[in-house]
């Protein structure tokens, strides 16, 4: 059977698309499956060094569209998970050297192998867009709770549709409970009284993050990570497990971070 | 800053929606516009035609009576009409 084939995608840039690539695609392989992530933001490469595989690359996406290698040479094997590979973008080419076609072939090839073929889109509504969405069969939308990103994913989720790429799911992304308990920023529940989707989780905003980033390690490596929980989380619910999606804590002080070493308390 | 203009501050911080309910009535609003594919600015003047339109072929109007805008109660968003009704066309 033919694995499945899912985009990442979000209007706005910066909200978290390529984080989220990277730890579902080590929490998916960490769960035992097959899973290659293909970076299609073509000349802002980035999905290599969240991960920490950036001196490995000898070829990219666009030396496999244009047929200078073979896919499997450009499949970069991750250091920690054996069944989780990267499939580079290119870094100084153009856009254009890439077509939504020639996307839609190597995510098809990848599928007779991989168990799951991770697409981290770029940002925006053009060429890259078009690209990353071209072999998915399935969608998930990041989007922060502002405004503007918001905004942005509900243009999203009309071209998903357009595209025939039905029941997108969205990831909620930097959620800051303190906030939330102000009034000053909007939950959840908040943001699907206004877009038409449904939900698959919520990262909460995790120094975390930035510090497993600086040292290219995904933060679902980190146990304990909220953060990292969350991708978790997320990664089992594609699998198909009904976890109910809870809002993220506030983070505890001094002594719930005891209690918890000792083990009083889980989590 | 003065005691008295701090406690203003927080009591009209107090009085204020919180910046959350904001952002949702502004998004509702926004995306009315987005996904008709209308400019703010064009949509009501168009929706108000349409409907005079409409109502005329029942009663007539006082069209420039007519009063459209949208409203936001709750978490839902409704179209809210005051359309002065002069009389009603007699059809037989
Ligand atoms: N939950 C989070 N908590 C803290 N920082 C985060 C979180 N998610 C993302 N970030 C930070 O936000 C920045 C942007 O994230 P990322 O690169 O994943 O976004 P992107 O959507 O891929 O951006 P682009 O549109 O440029 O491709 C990064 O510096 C990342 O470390
Ligand atoms: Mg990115």
């Amino acid at each position: 059977m033919a694995g499945r084939v899912i985009v990442i995608t979000s209007g706005k840039g910066g909200v978290g698309k390529t984080t989220t690539t990277a730890n579902l695609g080590m929490a998916l392989a960490q769960l035992g499956r097959r899973v290659v992530m293909i970076d299609a933001d073509i000349g802002l490469r980035n999905l290599d060094v969240v991960l920490g595989l950036e001196n490995r690359i000898v070829y990219d996406l666009v030396n496999v569209a244009e047929g200078t290698c073979r896919l499997r040479q450009a499949l970069i094997r991750d250091k920690r998970c054996e069944t989780l590979y990267l499939l580079p973008a290119a870094q100084t080419r153009d856009k254009e050297a890439v077509s939504p076609e020639q996307m839609r072939k190597i995510t098809e090839e990848l599928a007779q192998e991989f168990d799951y073929v991770l697409v981290d889109s770029p940002a925006g509504i053009e060429r890259g867009f078009r690209n990353a969405i071209a072999g998915a069969k399935e969608a998930l939308v990041v989007t922060t709770p502002e405004v503007s990103a918001v905004r942005d994913a509900d243009r999203i989720i009309g071209l998903l549709e357009a595209e025939e790429l039905r029941e997108p799911r969205l990831i909620l992304n930097r959620l800051r409970p303190d906030m939330v308990r102000r009034g000053d920023m909007m939950t959840m529940d908040d943001v699907l009284e206004i877009l038409a989707i449904k939900p698959i989780g919520i990262i909460p905003d995790d120094e975390s993050i930035i510090v497993s980033t600086n040292k290219g390690e995904p933060v679902v490596l980190d146990p304990h990570s909220r953060a990292g929980q969350a991708y978790r989380e997320i990664a089992r619910r594609l699998e198909g497990e009904d976890l109910p999606i809870s809002p993220p804590q506030m983070a505890d002080g001094f002594m719930g971070r005891l209690r918890r070493l000792i083990g009083l308390q889980s989590r | 800053m003065s005691v008295l203009q701090l406690l203003q501050r927080l009591w009209s911080r107090e009085n204020e929606k919180p910046s959350k309910d904001q952002a949702k009535e502004r998004l509702r609003l926004v995306l009315v516009h987005d996904r008709v594919g209308v400019a703010p600015d064009r949509l009501l003047p168009m929706l108000k035609d349409d409907l005079i339109a409409v109502i005329s072929k029942y009663m007539e109007i006082d069209e420039a009576g007519l009063d459209v805008t949208f409203s936001q109660e709750d978490s839902q968003m409704a179209l809210v009409a005051s359309i002065p009704v002069r009389g009603v066309r007699r059809h037989f």
